[in-house]
């Protein structure tokens, strides 16, 4: 065995992918990602890609971010500073809805940005990690993992057939945009 | 990836004979009874308003119809195309909607039992800078130009749809563009004024700047509601087989959202008034907080906020046929509820109820709206062939 860590088969034509993908399946080789400039729908089905947790984090993001407005606002206007507004008593629940909400909206979009740049490994200044730079642009890309003991030429032959235009052994996984 | 393959009938037509004919029919039996019983028990009053109270859902669910058709042309959307004869469907039924909405208001309004403002004694409650817009002429002829010009959108909306059908081409789908957009726009600046007229001016001496946007939310809701139960049934009894979950998916986001967005503005309504703390405002709710109508306050926003928001939540249940069905359902009897709040507390007051006329009417109406709109259903094929879209809504996959 090389130094190989990812085969990369790259294709000009989503459906040529898609029957890519059917071909190594076929052949019990697992596809470690597949990398494509734009969405392709039934793919997350025939790759067997779980569901995202995405609404289970914006759902705790979003529920503390109610509990903070609200404990805020009533530690300030209950417990703190209790102020008499128009007579009204100063636990007044519907004066403090606009502001919990608020918040929960602001804690859920702060979230699932944070959310977002941990996922992707991305953060502002980091220099972002892909597999294959033209997977941003014009291919689409399948991944490999080659340590599973698959044979890189089986592999190679398999992705060929299918209408690769070109086909990388990679022996680090990421490269860099820098 | 290429099309699918699919094996849809184009030219199928909805066969409206059978069960859901002779119940409609029982049910404007049972309506028509109810009024009689209504007017011949002494209770006159209490009818008048029960039928301007179904007549405006009536119309509000027919005109949702046009507004839902309007939107989908003017955001060129695509996923819709498949289930657009069912909102078409409610815009045919408009025209017959606003008659008889004109017709009830206008003999309410002259034979006293409707609007107040119309009487001597009532007259004086108000400022005079109101009475012009008030007066019987301008107050009517508001109503039907408003009514008239929606039902010529929604004539104009489904015929293009038709000679599309028989002609192809992409110029009925261009002109559908430019009618939705010029009726979006007379649409959305008059619906809060029809709904200051109809409902509002119920009582005269109170006044609320959000009523409009409030009115057009429970409209939309209901109308979103009423397609989503349509097209359930139709597909449950056959029909509409080329419709799959995402479509379900997208008609129960819509009505998920626009139940937030009513309680949105049921909410900003209420909160000015609570905080301002004026009386000529606070009125309103202190009518609505007492006895009788406490409960139903709450239950109103149990219904049209509660029920979607925890049932309608997740993915599974917007994809669920029978969940999706039973929120829809909830909803337009919510707003029922949303409507008798808006109507009886200001009117009868602690004198109003539910009884055999409030369920007859409700029936009567229910099956006067099915029996037009499945009879306007049935005579055009159940799918626009020519859509543009067509392709794009038959493989639509969220």
């Amino acid at each position: 065995m090389s130094s190989i860590k990812y085969i990369l088969g790259l294709f000009e034509d989503p459906d040529e992918m898609m029957h890519g993908i059917d071909k190594l399946q076929e052949n019990n080789i697992s596809i470690y990602d597949v990398f494509t400039p734009m969405p392709i729908h039934g793919i997350d089905k025939k790759l067997g890609v779980k569901r995202s947790r995405l609404d289970i984090v914006a759902f705790i993001c979003g529920i503390t971010g109610t509990l903070t407005g609200f404990s805020m606002i009533y530690f300030m206007l209950v417990m703190d500073w209790p102020m008499n507004i128009g007579g009204k008593p100063n636990f007044a629940i519907p004066d403090f809805i606009p502001i919990t909400f608020e918040l929960t909206v602001l804690f859920c979009a702060f979230g699932m940005v944070a959310a977002f740049f941990f996922r992707n490994h991305l953060f502002p200044g980091r220099a972002p990690r892909v597999m294959e730079l033209r997977a941003t642009a014009d291919r689409f890309v399948i991944a490999i993992d080659a340590n599973k003991g698959f044979d890189p030429s089986k592999v190679d032959n398999l992705l060929k057939e299918a209408g690769a235009v070109e086909i990388k052994h990679n022996d680090r996984k990421y490269v860099s945009y820098e | 990836m290429g099309a699918h393959q699919h094996s849809y009938n184009f030219s199928e037509q909805f066969d409206f004979t059978g069960k859901a004919k002779t119940l409609s029919i029982v049910g404007i039996l049972l309506g028509i009874a109810a009024i009689a019983y209504g007017f011949l028990s002494g209770h006159t009053e209490r009818t008048f308003l029960n039928l301007l109270l179904m007549s405006y859902y009536f119309t509000c669910v027919s005109a949702a119809g046009v507004f839902f058709c309007a939107v989908q042309f003017v955001a060129q959307a695509g996923w819709s195309a498949a289930l657009l004869r069912v909102p078409q469907a409610f815009a045919k039924v408009l025209p017959i909607a606003s008659i008889i909405l004109i017709v009830v208001v206008s003999l309410g309004l002259f034979s006293h039992n409707l609007y107040h403002w119309n009487t001597p004694e009532g007259s004086e409650e108000f400022s005079s800078s109101k009475a012009f817009y008030l007066s019987p002429v301008f107050f009517l002829s508001r109503m039907v130009i408003f009514l008239g010009a929606y039902s010529i959108f929604a004539g104009l909306l489904t015929k293009t749809s038709v000679n599309e059908d028989l002609h192809g081409g992409l110029s009925s789908y261009k002109k559908s563009i430019k009618y939705s957009a010029i009726f979006l726009v007379i649409f959305g600046f008059t619906t809060p004024i029809w709904a200051f007229d109809t409902i509002m001016s119920l009582e005269a001496d109170w006044f609320s700047t959000m009523f409009g946007w409030y009115n057009f939310a429970g409209m939309w809701v209901s109308g979103l509601s009423a397609i989503t139960v349509t097209v359930i049934l139709l597909k449950k009894a056959g029909y509409l087989g080329w419709l799959n979950d995402s479509h379900l998916h997208d008609l129960g986001k819509f009505v998920f959202a626009f139940s937030i967005f009513w309680t949105y503005i049921w909410f900003s309504q209420f909160l000015l008034i609570y905080y301002a703390n004026m009386p000529e405002e606070t009125v309103y709710f202190y009518k609505r907080l007492e006895g009788f109508y406490m409960p139903l306050f709450w239950l109103n926003l149990i219904i049209n906020f509660m029920s979607p928001l925890l049932i309608l939540m997740s993915r599974d249940a917007k994809r669920k046929t029978n969940s999706l069905l039973i929120v829809s359902i909830l909803l337009l009897l919510g707003h029922y509820l949303d409507f008798y709040m808006m109507v009886m507390p200001g009117t009868l007051g602690l004198n109003a109820g539910f009884g055999i006329i409030e369920i007859g009417i409700i029936l009567g109406f229910v099956g006067l709206f099915t029996f037009t709109m499945l009879t306007s259903l049935s005579k055009v094929p159940m799918i626009p062939k020519n859509h543009p879209f067509l392709e794009e809504s038959l493989n639509h996959h969220i």
